[in-house]
């Protein structure tokens, strides 16, 4: 049963991880405008134009 | 009254050009320690995708702005200058404008700071607590299927541990909220349903650390934590809601925020933000404007509405010396004021002191769910004491008789309970919204479902808040169109509620200003007036007609020989007499409390089919009127004006249209957009099915603790049927709560 002693620790790990991301995503205001962001990713203005015009 | 109707000089304002006053929005604007600038605004018409990239594109383009970032949830647009730039809001405003967008500014208010901050710390509790919920589980079913197998002691016990490490800093982060709301109800000789939570939870936690230390088979840990994790929800989800509400109110406050023109110290005239003007401020006003602010009149005279402030439809006559209240309209001419009171404190003195007296009578009401945890702290306390003692009078050993009332006190722990209230509201909050109806309070919908009085004021309520022009069956197309024409180059109300009546009417050119009589000019080479029926010449006719309609409004129109006198009066709002009749038909008492004349109520109540009406009431009145419906049952008070503002307060529940004053919105439970009456009926059903999945609710949760306190209290309860029990009757009571998305009457959407 020794697997548990690195086991539990890289699972705990994973898991503070995971918190950690979500409490940064939180201060980074990633929960301010759920809507928003939902639409944003479909817009392509961050692709340069072909043909030179927006 | 000898003359109901009253005849109004009718001067034109729109002839005259009136030089734009610069622009002040200095209020507004924050900077940051850089130097940048910003500033949010609410804006009007987003309803697309592609509205986005719109809008943020037509700010950025303005001189000096570094970044426009638009909330697609709130609507709201937060734009940036340089720190080098001097901030233009105003040519924002104007590029949102051309791109088809109403820009205003807008300010959150603290309160909005506060909740906002609340629920972030309510977001990261809730992390917290299902982070270590879920590490903990993956210990616990370790540990449980290892009991029934071959786990050995050593191994379980440093799994405990390892909960007890990650579930006690958990606790004391996650489970703030509740502690100290706990702490400050017992310091105040009180109990809430916080205080048993804070005292099973460390019960729980205790008692697992005392059962690890001493190599015991079971421990609470994870029942501990999963019962923050549930709770947090319920507790998260109760503040969503009225952030959510808050912040459209927020918005809504922007849109109809009011301007003044502040008369500079130099004389120059300056557009600022009403919130801007100090008590001693000079202010200018003219014809078709709203009084943004208490004050005296320096000069000029004016006649003004006051049907916001007092519910009289007659406009009053004032000259210097007299004072003037917030909400009122000028009608005519144009006054110099100084500032007496503004924001909040402009009140007149009765309404306050009523307004005092029937919040605090307010404040007796106790929610559901705070009369439920009443009865459930005591009664939770004392089973788990009881089955403690008759454990050890039974023979048990004290650590198993321990074990047991502790069992006792994690299955009744109210996470049902706790998700039962807030997880409707959050539904039926989203159900009134989308049909345009705004909460202000949460326990509104408890309220509202035990209505049986509605009680209506008139002007504003029942009717529109713009006067109308009367159906005019016997006036020639060619005097009515001259009349629609003719109005167009006025600002006064009577005139605007002519021209609104007919929109694809062309402006006459060269249309003159008679100073208190009203517009005149030539149209197709005949002459042509509109105003006062002396004006007009035909004295005789709106002295007949003031006969027969004693509530309205006569203008006079004159097109060569022709002429003829129209009438503008308060209409109903258009599905008014529909809604009256079907509350009356659903056994609701309806009734009508007017500060109105007699004469301009009683054809209302005709229409609408009300017996029960009173005319002509002081606020005073209209608060002793409520009280004895209160004798008999449970009233909902729908009101717009400022008279109104104590009797909403006073009333069981209140709603209130939108263009309500100010302070009025401020007392209302719920506010609702749109010409239509219907939402005052569709508020009222949705909250009888709230109130019905509640009391669901509530009875789910009283079963669930049926079947389990017994199981407890007869030592059955491993902290394996703990979690399938708490997190089983929570999922239900959740599920059951988004059936008020449905069941109420469609084809009442908001316009």
């Amino acid at each position: 049963m020794t697997v548990l002693l690195y086991l539990v620790p890289a699972a705990l790990c994973l898991g503070l991880l995971g918190l950690a991301a979500f409490l940064w995503s939180l201060r980074a205001g990633q929960y301010d405008d759920m809507d928003g962001a939902a639409v944003r990713v479909l817009q392509d203005d961050d692709l340069a134009d072909p043909r030179g015009r927006r | 009254m000898a003359m109901g109707a009253q005849v109004i000089d009718l001067p034109a304002m729109g002839a005259a050009t009136v030089e734009e006053p610069a622009q002040d929005y200095s209020l507004f604007l924050h900077r940051d320690p850089a130097g940048q600038a910003e500033m949010a605004f609410a804006i009007e018409g987003v309803d697309c995708a592609a509205c986005i990239d719109e809008i943020e594109d037509a700010a950025e383009a303005a001189p000096g702005v570094v970044r426009a970032r638009l909330n697609y949830t709130t609507h709201r647009l937060t734009v940036c200058w340089d720190a080098k730039a001097v901030p233009q809001p105003a040519a924002v405003m104007a590029a949102l404008v051309r791109a088809g967008y109403r820009a205003y500014p807008f300010e959150a208010d603290r309160l909005e700071a506060i909740e906002h901050a609340t629920s972030r710390h309510l977001l990261r509790c809730l992390a917290v607590a299902g982070f270590a919920m879920m590490n903990i589980m993956l210990l616990s079913v370790s540990v449980w299927s290892g009991n029934v197998t071959d786990i050995t002691p050593e191994t379980r016990d440093l799994f405990h541990w390892l909960s007890a490490v990650i579930a006690l800093p958990a606790a004391a982060y996650a489970g703030q909220p509740f502690f100290q709301s706990a702490f400050r109800t017992l310091k105040a000789r009180s109990l809430n349903m916080d205080v048993p939570i804070s005292l099973g939870v460390t019960l729980a936690l205790g008692v697992s650390v005392f059962e690890t230390l001493n190599h015991a088979e079971h421990a609470y840990f994870d029942s501990a934590v999963m019962l923050l994790f549930f709770l947090l929800t319920g507790r998260y989800l109760d503040h969503a809601m009225r952030r959510k509400t808050r912040a459209e109110a927020g918005n809504l406050a922007a849109l109809k925020a009011t301007t003044a023109n502040r008369i500079e110290a130099d004389g120059t005239l300056v557009t600022v933000p009403a919130a801007a003007v100090k008590p001693g401020d000079e202010v200018m006003l003219r014809a078709g404007e709203r009084v943004p602010v208490d004050g005296v009149v320096l000069s000029g005279t004016a006649a003004v509405d006051e049907s916001l402030v007092t519910g009289e439809t007659l406009p009053r006559r004032v000259a210097p010396g007299e004072a003037v209240h917030a909400g009122s309209l000028i009608h005519d001419g144009t006054l110099r004021l100084r500032t007496t009171a503004v924001g909040e404190d402009t009140f007149i003195d009765e309404i306050e002191r009523l307004l005092d007296k029937a919040s605090t009578a307010r404040g007796r009401y106790v929610r559901l769910a705070d009369r439920a945890a009443r009865l459930y702290a005591p009664v939770v306390h004392a089973t788990a004491l009881l089955s403690l003692i008759g454990w050890l009078l039974a023979g048990a050993s004290v650590h198993q008789a321990v074990l047991i009332a502790v069992a006792v006190l994690i299955i009744t722990c109210p996470c049902a309970l706790a998700l039962a209230v807030p997880a409707v509201q959050v539904v039926a909050a989203g159900t009134l919204m989308r049909h345009g109806i705004l909460l202000n309070s949460g326990d509104a919908f408890e309220r509202l479902a035990e209505v049986d009085t509605v009680a209506f004021d008139k002007t504003g309520t029942l009717t529109l808040p713009e006067p109308r022009l009367a159906a005019n069956r016997d006036v020639p197309p060619g005097l009515m169109n001259a009349a629609a024409r003719l109005a167009l180059a006025s600002t006064h109300p009577l005139a605007r509620a002519i021209a609104a009546a007919h929109p694809d009417a062309i402006p006459v050119e060269g249309a003159r200003e008679v100073s208190g009589a009203g517009v005149e000019a030539i149209i197709d080479g005949l002459p042509a007036r509109l105003g006062s029926p002396s004006f007009c010449d035909c004295e005789g006719l709106a002295a007949q007609r003031a006969e027969q309609e004693p509530d309205a409004s006569l203008v006079a129109v004159r097109l060569g020989h022709q002429s003829a006198v129209l009438e503008v009066r308060q209409a109903l709002r258009t599905d008014a007499v529909a809604v009256v009749e079907e509350l009356q038909r659903e056994g609701r008492h309806v009734a009508l409390l007017s500060g109105d004349r007699t004469a301009a109520v009683a054809p209302v109540v005709r229409t609408l089919g009300i017996a029960d009406w009173w005319a002509e009431l002081r606020p005073a009145g209209k608060i002793a009127v409520l009280e004895s419906f209160e004798a008999r049952g449970r009233v909902l008070m729908v009101g717009d004006g400022l008279n109104d503002a104590p009797s909403l307060a006073a009333a069981h529940v209140s709603l209130s249209p939108i263009t309500a004053a100010d302070v009025t919105r401020a007392q209302a439970d719920a506010v609702f957009l749109g010409e239509k009456l219907a939402p005052v009926a569709t508020a009222l059903h949705v909250a009888a099915r709230a109130r019905h999945l509640m009391q669901q609710n509530l009875t789910i949760a009283v079963v669930y603790n049926l079947i389990a306190v017994p199981l407890a209290i007869g030592g059955f309860v491993t902290p394996l049927v703990a979690a399938l029990a708490m997190s089983g009757s929570s999922v239900i009571v959740t599920l059951n709560a988004l059936r008020a998305r449905t069941g109420v009457p469609a084809a009442k959407e908001a316009p």
